[in-house]
């Protein structure tokens, strides 16, 4: 177990790298405690398979260090510092039993056979593998392969960091979801720092204390998941956690408080040193748009009912807009008028929270 | 109750695959079926022999001499070219212009006809002329494949392994390239050696691969014709004269179609069977 300090991480695949799109990572500063659980959230191609690469040591960035615990690790290889990843695909060796599996990395570092006896028993015991302890691991199904190799990486009680690189994709949909709360339930167990990287935004929520997510090699927010939900430090983030994402609707400016569509909008307080250059945009979640008479008319343009919730598709001198309304409440058929929770409005100037740095 | 209307005219879509097969597969070789059980005198005049031929060739001491030689040759060209071709696949480069350079070169072997790989091995061997040839001779080694049979095999051998052990490097170096990186990770990870990473993750990922090189060598190298005739024409007297040599001696040389009818049957049936075998054999771990 480590402590882990990314430092000024820049990486390119180019070795001759100059312009800013050439490079994967951009500028990653990040501190993750020891035993913590993190996950890297982000579409394809925004760089967390990257930076895991570079935490694991398969890949040496171009710029920037590693730190684990204080000791300088980064143009070290994986063995060297003991960590454990469990890839997409789930990696076992075909030809071994589930017990030969286990102890394999255990056989590598020369431990004594009734110590590794004992840890692949209860590590077995842990992801419930016992009963298949003598069978050909290439027998098993995608879900239990996923377990040995997560299994692998747990007998090795000194591990510094386990990483996850996407493990549930090809699992199985009623077994994800089993296997998601497995894994917050080990992480409490054994205590690892635990990084997960995923792009789907319930296994990181569900899974982390603290998400880090990733947009075009950039750590756009790292946040619990309540503050990515409460206050998303960017557009991207807005977007990209919930369903639907934040709403964003463009607005001006009035004596200190947006105006969108000639309607005012209530805030909290009073946004002051706006650049009135950049582009400015409104920021409001639809679990906080509330039907109200008082507040501005808009035109339905479809319902979606999901259960607990109904979507309402709204419209507004052609911008777009969702609503969560319950479902005991009543929709009135014409002249629907809406108001925004000023507390969970806020403010965008060219895709970043207004003020960010005042409100954290 | 759907009253059914027959409709047979569906059978004429059928027929072109029909006559094909016929023509190509099944009257040639009822044709030899036919022949294996008579004896002909010539002038189409045939008489019926039953099994005769059968027990004939079973029992001549020709044939076991010729199945022999042809056991050994393939065993011997499998156990070289199989690791071989695998301990190449396991260096050539996976990208880049070294990749293209080395699969180009692989594949240059495979595209030469089987009567030229003979030519050419030929007049490189020789012991006057051939580079091959005068060179270990030059070196102090009595050398001469068309006088001494261990000359003739090593010969053979290094021209059969030369011209097919590529095959077995572009299957193995398909089947090596098929594996995802994530395994090699997990492999440094877990601190493997490079013995242990071939040994669990490379040879268990090649096994259908293998299994098809080792088959498709199998039953090339026991029918093996061409390439022996050019070379050594199945001499220095017969000790590299293989089945197929010998069935086209008996065959053509000597006419006798009722003893070549029966021994292409147990030719055909003995190859049939030691496919069905390996195929087996090698698959017999999947089903667990």
């Amino acid at each position: 177990m480590a402590e882990v300090r990314l430092q000024k991480i820049r990486h390119s695949y180019n070795a001759n790298a100059g312009e800013k799109t050439e490079y994967a990572l951009q500028n990653i500063d990040q501190v993750w405690d020891d035993g913590g659980a993190y996950a890297l959230l982000g579409p394809s191609g925004c760089g967390k398979s990257t930076l895991l690469n570079i935490v694991s040591g398969l890949l040496h960035p171009t710029e920037g260090k590693v730190i684990f615990d204080n000791i300088d690790v980064t143009m070290t290889t994986p063995n060297q510092r003991n960590i454990a990843q469990i890839f997409q695909f789930p990696v076992v060796y075909d030809t071994m039993t589930v017990y030969e599996n286990l102890a394999f990395p255990l056989k590598n570092r020369k431990m004594a056979d009734t110590e590794i006896a004992e840890r692949v028993k209860s590590v077995a015991e842990m992801l419930d593998l016992t009963k298949l302890l003598n069978q050909k691991a290439s027998g098993l199904t995608a879900d239990g392969k996923q377990k040995i190799s997560l299994g692998r990486g747990l007998v090795r009680s000194d591990v510094n960091i386990m990483m996850f690189d996407e493990p549930l994709t090809v699992i199985d949909p009623h077994l994800k979801w089993q296997l998601r709360s497995e894994l917050k339930q080990l992480h409490r167990r054994v205590g690892f720092t635990m990084v997960y990287v995923t792009h789907d935004q319930t296994e990181a929520l569900t899974f982390a204390d603290k998400v880090a997510v990733m947009y075009e090699g950039e750590v756009v927010q790292f946040g619990t998941p309540e503050e990515l939900f409460l206050k998303p430090n960017h557009t991207f983030v807005g977007h990209f956690i919930g369903s639907p994402g934040m709403n964003f609707l463009p607005c001006e400016f009035e004596g200190g408080f947006p105006v969108f569509n000639g309607n005012r909008i209530k805030l909290t307080s009073q946004i002051e040193g706006l650049n009135s250059t950049s582009k400015i945009q409104l920021g409001v979640r639809p679990e906080f748009i509330k039907i109200d008479d008082d507040g501005f008319p808009v035109n339905i343009t479809r319902i979606d009912d999901v259960g607990r919730y109904r979507i309402v598709k709204a419209e507004c001198s052609g911008h777009n807009f969702n609503v969560y309304v319950p479902e005991e409440f009543e929709i009135p058929s014409e002249n629907l008028r809406v108001s925004f929770d000023p507390q969970h409005t806020h403010i965008y100037c060219d895709g970043w929270l207004h003020d960010r740095k005042a409100a954290e | 109750m759907i009253k059914r209307v027959p409709n047979q005219k569906a059978w004429f879509l059928v027929l072109p695959v029909i006559l094909l097969v016929a023509f190509n597969a099944v009257i040639p070789l009822m044709t030899v079926v036919n022949y294996s059980v008579q004896e002909t005198f010539g002038n189409n005049l045939f008489f019926w022999e039953g099994l005769r031929w059968y027990e004939e060739v079973l029992h001549s001491e020709r044939f076991h001499a010729s199945m022999t030689r042809q056991i050994m040759f393939t065993s011997i060209i499998l156990l070289i070219e199989i690791p071989l071709g695998i301990a190449i696949a396991l260096t050539m480069p996976r990208t880049g212009l070294g990749a293209t350079l080395c699969l180009v070169l692989m594949s240059l072997p495979l595209l030469i006809p089987w009567n030229v790989v003979g030519a050419m091995w030929n007049i490189f061997a020789l012991p006057e002329i051939g580079l091959l040839g005068h060179v270990v001779n030059i070196m102090g080694i009595d050398y001469n494949f068309t006088q001494q049979p261990v000359s003739a095999w090593i010969t053979i051998i290094a021209m059969d392994v030369w011209h097919w052990t590529s095959l077995v490097v572009l299957l193995s170096y398909a089947g090596l390239s098929a594996i995802p990186e994530a395994f090699y990770h997990a492999a440094q990870i877990d601190t493997a050696t490079k013995w242990q990473i071939f040994r669990y993750i490379q040879l268990p990922k090649l096994k259908h691969v293998l299994t098809i090189a080792i088959l498709l060598r199998f039953m090339d190298s026991f029918m093996i014709y061409t390439e022996p005739f050019v070379l050594t024409g199945g001499g220095p007297g017969n000790s590299t004269t293989f089945l197929s040599t010998d069935l086209v001696k008996i065959a053509l040389g000597q006419f006798d179609l009722g003893p070549a009818a029966a021994m292409s049957l147990i030719y055909f049936l003995i190859v049939l069977l030691l496919c069905w075998v390996f195929y087996t054999l090698m698959m017999r771990n999947e089903e667990q």
